[in-house]
């Protein structure tokens, strides 16, 4: 063997190691990450912190019932409206992917996939919050289902196009019209994947902070009014990171191990579901 | 059907439209006081009505690229390994774990950064010797909240959008490419430089989604840069972003001239992130039409 070729497989060599390098170098923020938010989350996180509301500055204890109440309300409500709208969406950009307006729904859920979510609560908050002078937890909700809309409709267009189109045309050979195939055959077809795919834009944007800043804002009290300020998790976090207060840093740490939970669990149950699904097709 | 359905797609247009439209109109007022001054001066001061935003994309732009800076190595680096030199038994794993880091919320990121990073980074700045320190690129007092604890959260947030872009773009090169090189008695690296120079569009366009993410990114960053209004090349100056400041005043706007600058801010934020976007989606998308010609 000669001596260029010794070089060239020692470059192999020496990228290799690189590439494994650089893996473990994105590893370690990870673990890191994990690592604090477990070790200092869980020992803050107690019955209390899910029945009980914030205490005031200097007594300690007291929990973010409220905020998880405010971050499901605003969350459900966002979904309320980003579902339906979404999955409509992601029909029509499969259904009809002639149509001139296609190409133009695709561009405008990318790019609002695309924009900044503070830049959505400024949006939200010159729409809902500056006429009528009132933070409000339904200007937060809509600020959130702006946000999972373009997450829905395309995984909607994505499991829809993965249906295969016999099903489609056993259901046009029984004589089915165009609107009966698609929603009683090729949309149940693919209504696991896309719940999953759901599940997981909730997850995500339940762990959104800016887009609620000054929609929601924040609330120390039980509140389930939708016109008055909402507390939800994330901002409850941000609030309690950047005080001074050493009992609300623990809170702090509890309320981001609870997100990263959410997180988590949220992602395995669809990363099961996926599975589930693709062994479920190709056995078909 | 086609027509309810289409409708109901439009709203989605629709929205995006609306959020141009929204920032544009409210922020008339800031765009007429201030014209293009608004974009070259640098005094930040609401209570005397002078608004400069000079800082805020200085520190936006500076913080993005060098979190590219540190990223893109990393991402690459992890596109090439899990699509052409991991085990198979161990591709599954990483991939699940890159993708759930993409999904933890950045609030958990940015209390990470202000508990950890930001001490450790104070750390790192007093044990770097005096002559280092008097450089301008390190000068400054040691308060850990900085430019540098900003890019190295905002490198760590992106590293999983790009590495995920880019390992689909090397997937999507055709396995003859491989094979042709190997057939010519190239080493796996080198096998890995044809595939990466045939997917250079692509990887360029995982690149750019990469940078869209970090010039948007709020929260993080608001937490650990220090929010101060300077322009300056020092890493370790306390620094500002644009959408720092939106987080941190809006809800503060003490008057209408106030408000609307801030409004301007995230429109041109807007702006950057959308052209940024398109560029990256026009690159991906080119390389996919080419392999299906």
């Amino acid at each position: 063997m000669n001596l260029r070729d010794t070089r060239r497989r020692a470059l192999s060599t020496v990228m290799y190691g690189l590439s494994i390098l650089s893996v473990v170098a994105a590893l370690i923020p990870v673990a890191m990450i994990l690592f604090f938010v477990v070790g200092k989350g869980i020992g803050a996180l107690s019955l209390d912190f899910f029945l009980h509301t914030p205490k005031p500055v200097g007594e300690v204890g007291g929990g973010m019932a409220n905020a998880i109440l405010g971050s499901l309300l605003m969350v459900g409500l966002g979904a309320l409206f980003a579902i339906p709208i979404g999955i409509i969406s992601g029909i029509f950009l499969t259904e009809y992917p002639d149509s001139r307006l296609t190409p133009i729904v695709r561009f405008a859920a990318d790019t609002l996939n695309g924009v900044p979510s503070i830049v959505i609560g400024v949006f939200v908050y010159t729409l809902l919050v500056l006429p009528v002078k009132q933070f409000s937890g339904f200007a937060g909700g809509v600020a959130l289902g702006v946000m999972m809309l373009p997450l829905i409709t395309r995984t909607t267009e994505e499991l829809l196009r993965l249906v295969p189109t016999a099903l489609r045309e056993g259901a046009y050979a029984l004589g089915a019209t165009r609107p009966r195939a698609v929603f009683t055959v090729v949309l149940p077809a693919a209504l696991p994947g896309i719940l999953t795919g759901v599940i997981l834009a909730l997850a995500r944007t339940a762990g959104e902070t800016a887009p609620l800043l000054f929609t929601a804002l924040n609330n120390q009290f039980w509140s389930t009014s939708l016109n008055q300020p909402m507390a939800s998790l994330t901002v409850q976090v941000y609030t309690y990171a950047i005080s001074p207060y050493d009992d609300w840093h623990r809170q702090a740490w509890a309320g981001a191990l609870v997100l990263v939970m959410i997180v988590f669990l949220c992602s395995l149950a669809a990363r099961l579901a996926t599975r589930r699904l693709e062994r479920m097709s190709v056995g078909r | 059907m086609k027509y309810w359905t289409g409708a109901i797609a439009l709203l989605i247009v629709a929205i995006v439209a609306g959020v141009a439209f929204v920032l544009w109109d409210e922020a008339a007022l800031s765009i007429r006081t201030f014209g293009w001054d608004f974009w070259r001066t640098s005094v930040w001061d609401p209570v005397a009505g002078e608004f400069g935003a000079r800082p805020f994309i200085w520190g936006t732009l500076y913080s993005s690229i060098l979190a590219l800076l540190i990223a893109t190595p990393v991402a690459i680096g992890i596109a090439v390994f899990l699509s052409d030199w991991c085990p198979h038994a161990l591709r599954t794993p990483l991939v699940f774990l890159t993708e759930l880091l993409a999904a933890i919320p950045s609030i958990v990121y940015g209390l990470w950064g202000i508990f950890v990073l930001v001490p450790a980074v104070r750390e790192l700045q007093l044990a770097l010797p005096d002559w280092i320190r008097a450089m301008p690129l390190f000068s400054g007092p040691p308060v850990g909240v900085s430019m540098l604890s900003a890019a190295v959260v905002l490198a760590i947030m992106i590293v999983p959008f790009t590495s995920s872009v880019a390992r689909e773009v090397l997937k999507s090169v055709p396995a003859s490419q491989r094979e042709a090189a190997y057939a010519v008695g190239a080493t796996r690296w080198e096998a890995t430089v044809v595939a990466l120079h045939n997917a250079r569009t692509g990887i360029l366009g995982a690149v750019m989604l990469g940078f869209g993410r970090a010039l948007g990114e709020t929260m993080a960053v608001t937490m650990v840069i220090g929010n101060n209004p300077q322009a300056k090349w020092s890493l370790f100056a306390p620094q500002y972003t644009m959408s720092a400041v939106i987080a941190n005043e809006f809800t503060e706007a003490a008057d209408q001239l106030h408000l609307d600058s801030l409004v301007e801010i995230g429109l041109v934020l807007f702006v950057i992130t959308l052209v940024v976007n398109l560029a990256s989606r026009a690159l991906v998308w080119r390389l996919n039409r080419a392999r299906t010609a």
